[in-house]
């Protein structure tokens, strides 16, 4: 019987069984920002700890970093202290940091696979729930919290459960308008925000094998929002080719060995799985949030359930998610009015997010009384984009054109909604209060979606828009 | 370093709804800072203000339940957000166990590390425990990690622990840092063999 992707990975970063019954677990890369560190870096210093392998870890500034004036010392002098925190923990511990300033910055799960960081094979570890993103390359990527952070820089080692895998196949062809993003949504809204607990999501089928890089992260970057700690396509071709030239990627003499051993990490055709389930790509159509958690979904073509049309069970939450998001039940989701748009984020903050924003936004002008903005994902990011005139387009449109980092994805620096406004989003959590205003509401969808809709001034199909 | 957790005893707060996220637990704002240290009175800030505004009594701040040191809590309690600040704040509010349907798993974890045990019990029981506990707040209910097991009103419910959790709070060993570094010589022994460590 062959193995997956998942038991091959587990095994060879298998270090022992831990008296608990738990499983050490070598970390390959770890990846540090300034919010979920500095606490771990303080434990490791009270307890006279050192940081063995400080080449495996790379920082970089994200989640607080402003995207207008990123003039340093931020006004904030609480973000201030996360910086220099991060800047001198850093230093003290030998580790890479790709600041503020560097070319290489962005949002953690942007660089990471952009600077060949991410392979094929290794495990990785990073204070931050959507690490589940690097799994798009065939990596085993965990999301941690701060005492584990702590563990990593002190052992490169972490104490996990093994997890059970789920085989998701996306059969076919999808449409024209339809996108990443929308066919992970579908996925959530069938097997819902906690189906996924307990389980690693392995993505596959003639869909996932035609996406690029950059779509098979948005896939692999919302398998927590189903629950899912980790999600994770097999390495192929498109994998290898993505990695060829990059910064940390193996050298060129080394180069075909390395991709010969990162395709033998593939699971084996006669794997075996938990369970299997399948979705058809040509069924799938643009997808937008109604309600307060990314399950909660539906078609752009569709009504907005009411609470009579659910379980009993699931009644309560429904007319909860309604009456937060103002929303009286039953009628279609098309022609919902926005009055902020966001483009960007870990999910979909990369150079094709853009690219396709950008067709949506060329020729024509963001709604009056809307206030839009893109924030790349990345230095690089925002680079290519610019080096290709993506920057222009947006702007001619009356998009606002940021400087990189998380942003308005949960708003620890100053983008955040208004009062109860309401956010046509590229990002991942429509959860209450998620986008920075404890009464702010969120509509999840493809990022030429939220182009479509700041156009509009409200939901619509972007496929009526796209020649 | 650290001390076994046998067994949390006090009084209950009980918190309903499905899929509670950490964003409601600990507002993304209350992250701005380089120590956990205040987080336990902003805990469901956003959540207790807007039932102010409804006129309504968040739970947390229903006096009856001050004090409280077990949260009932229904299913997938903790997803999203792998923040560690959200078990941190409920924790230094003064809570030591949650009991619930069912926790999100980097939750659990986060939890497990900080010495806070997550135990699972039946939708039944989690209702009927909240329902005491609404009507005599008063009731002690206690946590018992050995016998695996919470009692409250002269009554007896099973719970469940996975056996790695609660050996790891039976031996100590929780806060797992130095059980990963007590064989270092063998994690070098796994780097000296990935393939991508050594030029494959």
């Amino acid at each position: 019987m062959g193995e997956t992707l998942f038991q091959k990975t587990w095994d060879l970063h298998a270090v022992r069984r831990l008296p608990t019954g738990q499983t050490q677990l070598f970390v390959g890369l770890h990846l540090v920002h300034e919010v979920t560190s500095p606490q771990a870096f303080e434990m490791i210093r009270r307890r006279g700890w050192t940081v063995p392998f400080p080449s495996r870890t790379v920082a970089t500034v994200d989640h607080i970093v402003p995207t207008r004036d990123v003039a340093r010392p931020f006004r904030d002098p609480q973000a201030e202290e996360m910086l220099t925190e991060l800047e001198k923990n850093c230093r003290a511990f030998g580790i890479p940091l790709h600041g503020l300033g560097s070319d290489r910055q962005g949002i953690v799960h942007v660089i990471g696979p952009e600077l060949g960081l991410t392979q094929p094979g290794m495990t990785i570890a990073c204070g931050d729930s959507h690490t589940s993103t690097h799994g798009a390359f065939g990596a085993l990527a965990f999301g941690v919290g701060t005492s584990q952070v702590r563990d990593v820089l002190a052992s490169q080692c972490l104490a996990l459960d093994p997890l059970k895998v789920r085989r998701i196949d996306v059969e076919g062809t999808l449409s024209p308008g339809v996108y990443a993003k929308d066919v992970i949504l579908a996925i959530i809204r069938r097997l819902g925000v906690k189906g996924g607990v307990g389980y690693a999501y392995e993505y596959g089928g003639s869909a996932v094998d035609r996406m690029t890089m950059e779509e098979r992260l948005t896939l692999c970057n919302m398998s927590i929002e189903g629950g899912a700690r980790a999600g994770y396509v097999n390495p192929d071709a498109t994998t290898v080719e993505y990695l060829r030239g990059r910064l940390y990627a193996p050298r060129p003499e080394l180069f075909a060995r390395a991709a010969s051993w990162w395709l033998s990490r593939a699971s084996d055709p006669d794997a075996p799985y938990h369970d299997r389930v399948r979705f058809e790509a040509a069924k799938i159509e643009p997808a937008v949030t109604w309600g307060i958690n990314p399950g909660q979904v539906v078609g752009v073509t569709e009504r907005i359930p009411k609470p009579s049309d659910v379980s009993d069970n699931a009644r309560e939450a429904v007319s909860e998610a309604l009456a937060y998001m103002g929303f009286g039940g039953g009628e279609p989701i098309r022609g919902t009015r926005i009055d902020v748009a966001f483009i960007g984020s870990c999910t979909n903050g990369r150079l094709s997010d853009l690219r396709e924003a950008s067709r949506v936004a060329k020729g024509r002008r963001v709604a009056p009384g809307v206030k839009a903005l893109v924030v790349p994902g990345s230095q690089a990011v925002r680079a290519a984009a610019e080096r290709e005139g993506l920057d222009v387009v947006f702007r001619e449109a009356g998009f606002e054109w940021r400087e990189p980092g998380c942003s308005m994805c949960l708003a620890m620096n100053p983008d955040r909604l208004e009062g109860q406004q309401v956010c046509a989003s590229s990002s991942n959590r429509n959860f209450k209060g998620r986008q920075g205003s404890p009464t702010g509401r969120t509509l999840l969808m493809s990022p030429a979606m939220v182009a479509a809709a700041a156009v509009a001034g409200e939901v619509v199909d972007v496929r009526t828009m796209l020649r | 370093m650290t001390t076994a957790i046998t067994r949390i005893e006090g009084t209950a707060l009980p918190l309903r709804g499905d899929d509670v996220d950490t964003d409601r637990i600990i507002p993304a704002r209350f992250l701005v800072s380089v120590t956990f240290e205040g987080l336990g009175e902003h805990a469901f800030e956003d959540d207790r203000k807007a039932a102010r505004d409804r006129g309504v009594s968040h739970p947390f701040d229903d006096p009856r339940f001050s004090g409280a040191r077990i949260l009932l809590v229904n299913r997938n309690f903790g997803c999203g957000s792998s923040r560690e600040h959200a078990p941190q704040a409920l924790w230094r509010r003064g809570f030591g166990a949650i009991a619930g349907g069912s926790f999100s798993e980097i939750f659990f974890g986060n939890s497990v590390a900080i010495g806070m045990p997550c135990v699972t019990l039946s939708g039944e029981a989690i209702a009927e425990l909240m329902d005491l506990v609404s009507n005599a707040p008063s009731t002690r209910l206690t946590v018992d990690i050995p016998s695996r097991t919470m009692a409250a009103g002269g009554k007896t419910f099973p719970l469940s622990l996975p056996e790695n959790a609660r050996e790891a709070f039976l031996t100590g060993r929780w806060d797992g840092t130095s059980m990963l570094l007590e064989r270092f010589e063998e994690v070098e022994a796994v780097a000296s063999r990935l393939p991508y460590l050594r030029d494959f």
